[in-house]
């Protein structure tokens, strides 16, 4: 496994363990209430499960099995794919900023750092979908 | 295929069918009588399906953990599947009863639900971890 396969799934672990801690927490409030204000939170649980978790599983995965090229660099241009993970993970951290600021324009900004860092992902990883041994 | 990684699957197809049919509940003419039945339609896609197809493809083809424990710690990966098994079932059952009829049983029972379900996640992420390495 590349070590920036390595970043992505390890990346998705953390939002997976952070998504399931809201996830628990929303669902435990609506049996036994004990702190109403906790569903302001929600847009972080579908945050971190959606984008941090499987979005970000499926990228890693992808750049780690997609076919490689015969010769060097056998993944592409893997800048790309950095950049998209930075641009992703700041992304998220935005969304997760307005959330807890309300100031609106950070969700703006976050999901075009996510349209952003998606759209370097397909353009540094397009070629790779191809036929095996081409 | 590893044995639990069959039953993942299968879990995981059996969820994606309860999830249909609680899209088709839902999608019924006038206004529904359970109100806890859009997030049970939702987690049993997102969790019950996805999720747990996810947890079972990355056991059988994440990278080995050692010779002798290709697939890491087993009983970690049996309670995995058996705690998110068992909270996101409580929470198909008492999410919707909750929403008609709430009572201090169905109350406590989603709070049960909810802690299984966070165990599971937890579980999946100690036993993957390590897995996940550079060859």
């Amino acid at each position: 496994m590349p070590r920036l396969s390595v970043y992505y799934i390890r990346a998705s672990l953390v939002y997976l363990a952070l998504g399931f801690t809201f996830g628990g927490l929303l669902l435990a409030n609506k049996g036994v209430m004990f702190l109403p204000a906790i569903w302001a939170f929600l847009p972080i649980h579908i945050e971190f499960s959606f984008v941090g978790w499987m979005v970000q599983l499926a990228m890693g995965v992808a750049f780690w099995i997609l076919p490689r090229f015969p010769v060097q660099p056998i993944r592409g241009d893997e800048r790309l794919s950095w950049l998209a993970f930075f641009m992703m993970n700041l992304g998220i951290w935005f969304i997760v900023l307005q959330i807890a600021t309300q100031v609106e324009w950070l969700t703006f900004i976050g999901r075009v750092l996510e349209l952003l860092g998606v759209g370097l992902f397909a353009v540094g990883n397009w070629k790779r979908i191809k036929p095996l041994g081409s | 295929m590893p044995i639990l990684t069959r039953w993942f699957l299968k879990a995981a197809l059996v969820y994606l069918v309860l999830a249909l049919c609680a899209g088709i509940l839902l999608a019924l003419p006038g206004e529904t009588l359970i109100s806890g039945l859009f997030p049970v339609y939702i987690h049993t896609l997102a969790f019950g399906w996805l999720t747990q197809l996810i947890f079972g493809v990355a056991l059988w083809m994440f990278p080995k953990y050692s010779s002798a424990q290709p697939r890491g710690h087993e009983w970690l990966g049996w309670a995995t599947f058996i705690l998110l098994n068992i909270g996101l079932t409580l929470r198909v059952i008492f999410e919707p009863l909750h929403g008609i009829s709430p009572s201090t049983f169905s109350s406590w029972m989603l709070v049960i639900a909810a802690v299984l379900q966070w165990l599971s996640g937890l579980a999946f992420v100690a036993n993957t971890w390590t897995r996940v390495k550079e060859k």
